[in-house]
């Protein structure tokens, strides 16, 4: 199988401040299979370019998110690029029928612990269950959603030395969704993909 | 009838002619109404000096009216604020001139009193052709034409105490045995004939009190009811009432009209209908001025100038030199340094157009003989037509030298070094100045003009003196460490001229230009300028954003489509980039510019327009619902979605 192509639209409004997301969009910008989108770098005023970006969804086979979890969700440039970008006829609709069968990943930090997306933690709800509208979204737009890639507790990682280690785990995603089987992770109720990552570094069962 | 006619004929037709020649000639208008009458007069002979009385009496009302538009001018606020130099500048030019003209006057034998009058009224310049010219040349701002406006405005103000002072110096020689009061000798109604003196003055005190009482609380209602009537005709008369019945009242009362009026034009100053006043008023104004310039001119003795023409000529050249060395005396005195204290000597070296009034009036009141009449006439005259040689004098040898002095001073040893150096900190570069500072980019900002430097010192920002094109200056900026190059200097040639020097010298440098306009752009970016930007451009995007909320557009829509009009300028601007690159030799812009342009004008016009389709429009981007009966095509297509064990709906 030919190498899928990876589109990585990156979406962090203040990234000169950021210490997780910076890193693994230049890791994504280095990828060989990546495409590297910085969404705010090149929409500063929020005008999205709507048939470039469709022109670009249709060129890759998978489609990555990369942005930090504002509010259960994605920054509002991010959001606005769904709204504008995901059009009738393109997306969905009777017609909308581009995104059909790409593979569809959020790759997201969360600011609070594992532990808090949890039916007993304060969020009440795992990450996957609050992501719920972004795989919907790629539900309907014929995509196959994939469970997100996270790391939790981003805002205390660099200093409990877990960066380097997501790093090397982003890297790993970004080889094994260009290259390797993703049936599992499809079918996989997991709430995030890093549990399977370690799964798929070894023999993936049949 | 016709005689009047047609002689009101004869000075509207050279009016006509002759104006606007003159303004053509870059004369000014009062030149040319003097023009006119030299021309209708002495000249031709069309009138003579007989029948030019009547219309004399007309013309003088022009004066009248001048002063009552100098006064609605005077507000007191202005007047405060200038206090320093209206007084010291004004005060101290009127009072020399006039002492050292009055001096000589006397030497060469005049009566005192006569010399005093000479010399109040030939301390005097023209306001009208001094603003004027200071208007069309573009002189307005310049400190020296700022400290010439003090003095004018003085010696506006400084005619109504000589007015005042003039009929006390009435030589009784003079006189024949005629009235002694009237100072035209035409009044047949005066309130204060036969009067004893002190009831005279209460009957003056009296007229002025009303005129000061009733034009701060009659006027306003009175035109406030005149104004809400919106008939504008109405509004006009009241107006020239006003003014004719408070010359009438100030003749009736033996006192000047044009003081009264003056007055009036003062406690009016701060009234709401002093700009319509005053666009009333002007129309009038105007025309009687012209006419009494005419007269005056009509009234120039030819024969005496060619008679006489040394002692005229020198007498001329004299009262202009004696003037300038007042004037630059003063400049010196007061800091109107450089060129700018050389515009000030040399544009209030001429006698005015009050010259003319003080002599007929003081003629009338018997304070100048009759033979000094016509010389003081030409000489006032003759000083007034030199003045444009006087302007030409500065442009040509003044201008030249205080350029070149220019590049001689000194520019400022720089010790700030950064990595961004601006050219300008005029209204553009200074506010690129102000955002970089306040990101804590150091700048280097090097500026011509010392008044900006001192400017923005005052408000603590740095620039430093010295001309950017000037390659050793740059490389005194440190312009081998900078990255970045913003020019914002006025002049498109020396625009494209840095940007070429800059990008040729300095390639590592990035260049950021502002362009006076399309073509200039062009030629910016040709040359290599790394960014540029119109200098209007985004101002203008700006309120045209601003113009579809008010017109009711939704701010963010507003907001799109002016963010929608620049994308597709950018890209059009490319486009005609290419075809400004083919641009034949001999046209500026060739054809298929301009139909590309076109072209361009129209797509910009059809995508502002998508918009209003109703319904969904996939050219319509953004935010467009899907059409109404959409959620019927999203039941899952079994082809999709399925195969792979996905949730549908």
């Amino acid at each position: 199988m030919s190498a899928r192509r990876i589109l990585v639209l990156f979406a962090h409004p203040s990234p000169a401040r950021s210490e997780i997301n910076r890193h693994l969009a230049s890791l994504a910008r280095e990828h060989p299979y990546a495409s590297f989108v910085d969404l705010y770098a090149e929409y500063p005023n929020y005008r999205v370019d709507i048939d470039r970006e469709q022109q670009r969804l249709c060129e890759h086979d998978v489609i990555v998110f990369l942005f930090p979890l504002y509010w259960y969700s994605t920054p509002a440039l991010l959001k606005e690029w769904q709204d504008l970008v995901l059009e009738y006829g393109f997306a969905y609709g009777r017609e909308g029928t581009a995104l059909a069968g790409k593979y569809f990943i959020c790759a997201c930090s969360a600011g609070g612990p594992g532990a808090a997306y949890d039916a007993s933690g304060y969020n009440h709800h795992s990450l996957r269950e609050l992501l719920i509208p972004l795989e919907q979204t790629a539900t309907l737009c014929h995509m196959r959603p994939l469970p997100p890639f996270a790391l939790f507790g981003s805002r205390t990682a660099v200093e409990e030395g877990r960066r380097d280690e997501h790093l090397r785990a982003f890297s790993g995603l970004l080889d094994h969704l260009a290259t390797k089987p993703l049936d599992a992770w499809l079918q996989s109720e997991a709430c995030t993909v890093n549990e399977l990552l370690s799964l798929s570094s070894g023999e993936t069962p049949p | 009838m016709t005689g009047l006619l047609l002689e009101v004929f004869i000075y509207l037709a050279a009016a006509v002619i002759a104006v606007p020649l003159a303004k053509r000639f870059g004369l000014g208008s009062v030149l040319g109404y003097l023009v006119a009458g030299v021309i209708i007069g002495p000249v031709l002979g069309l009138v003579g000096s007989q029948e030019s009385v009547t219309i004399q009496h007309y013309a003088e009302f022009g004066v009248v009216m001048m002063l009552f538009l100098v006064g609605l001018e005077l507000e007191p606020a202005m007047l405060w604020r200038m206090r320093s130099r209206l007084l010291g500048l004004g005060g101290l030019q009127v009072s020399i001139s006039a002492g050292l003209f009055a001096a000589i006057a006397w030497q060469f034998g005049l009566d005192w009193r006569t010399a005093v009058a000479v010399g109040l009224l030939l301390s005097l310049s023209s306001t009208a052709i001094v603003l004027q010219t200071f208007q069309e040349k573009g002189l307005n701002k310049s400190e020296g034409a700022r400290s010439a406006f003090s003095v004018l405005l003085f010696q506006d103000i400084a005619v109504i105490p000589m007015l005042a002072l003039i009929p006390l110096l009435a030589i009784p020689e003079l006189m024949s045995g005629a009235a002694l009061a009237a100072d035209d000798g035409h009044h047949d109604m005066s309130l204060v004939a036969g009067l004893s003196g002190w009831m005279h003055a209460a009957v003056i005190l009296l007229s002025i009190a009303a005129v000061v009482v009733a034009g701060h609380f009659l006027t306003r209602p009175l035109f406030g009811f005149i104004a809400s009537t919106g008939l504008r005709e109405a509004f006009t008369a009241a107006a020239l009432m006003l003014v004719i019945g408070i010359a009438l009242l100030m003749n009736l009362v033996g006192l000047s009209p044009a003081l009264g009026t003056f007055l009036a034009g003062v406690v009016l100053a701060n009234s709401e209908f002093r700009h319509e006043l005053e666009s009333d008023i002007e129309p009038f104004k105007g025309l009687l001025l012209g006419l009494f310039f005419i007269t005056v001119g009509a009234g120039v003795q030819f024969a005496l100038l060619v008679d006489e023409v040394g002692l005229v000529i020198s007498l001329t050249l004299g009262v202009i030199v004696l003037k300038a060395a007042v004037l630059f005396v003063l400049a010196l005195v007061f800091g109107v340094r450089r060129a700018d204290g050389w515009l000030f000597t040399l544009s209030l070296a001429q006698a005015g157009e009050f010259g003319f009034v003080l002599i007929s009036y003081a003629s009338q009141t018997k304070v100048l003989p009759d033979d000094l009449v016509p010389v003081l006439l030409l000489v006032v005259a003759l000083s007034m037509f030199l003045t444009p040689l006087l302007f030409i004098a500065f442009d040509r040898l003044v201008l030249p030298r205080y350029a070149s002095n220019t590049e001689d001073r000194e520019s400022d040893k720089i010790d700030d070094r950064g990595p961004v150096i601006i050219a300008g900190s005029g209204r553009f570069g200074q506010i690129v100045n102000r955002m970089l500072r306040a990101n804590q980019v150091p700048t280097v900002v090097l500026e011509r003009s010392p008044e900006q430097i001192d400017n923005m010192r005052e408000v603590n920002i740095k620039s430093y003196f010295g001309d950017a094109t000037r390659p050793d200056l740059l490389l005194a900026a440190g312009i081998e460490e900078a990255s970045l190059f913003v020019i914002a200097i006025d002049g498109e040639e020396q625009t494209l001229a840095l940007t070429k020097h800059l990008k040729h010298a300095h390639p590592q440098l990035k260049v950021l230009a502002r362009a006076y306009d399309r073509g200039h752009l062009y030629a910016l970016r040709e040359a290599g300028a790394d960014w540029v930007v119109s200098e209007t451009y985004h101002s203008a995007l700006q309120l045209g954003q601003q113009a579809l909320r008010a017109l009711d557009y939704h701010p963010f829509r507003a907001h799109n489509l002016t963010a929608a009009f620049d994308e597709a300028e950018s890209k059009g601007r490319d486009a005609l980039y290419e075809q400004w690159l083919k641009k034949d030799e001999d046209e500026n812009f060739g054809r298929g510019f301009q139909s590309l342009y076109i072209e361009l004008e129209e797509a910009l016009h059809g995508l502002m327009l998508y918009d209003r389709d109703d319904g969904h429009s996939r050219s319509e981007r953004g935010w467009t619902p899907p059409p109404k009966d959409y959620a019927a095509s999203l039941v899952a297509d079994p082809g999709l979605g399925k195969a792979d064990g996905s949730d549908t709906d």
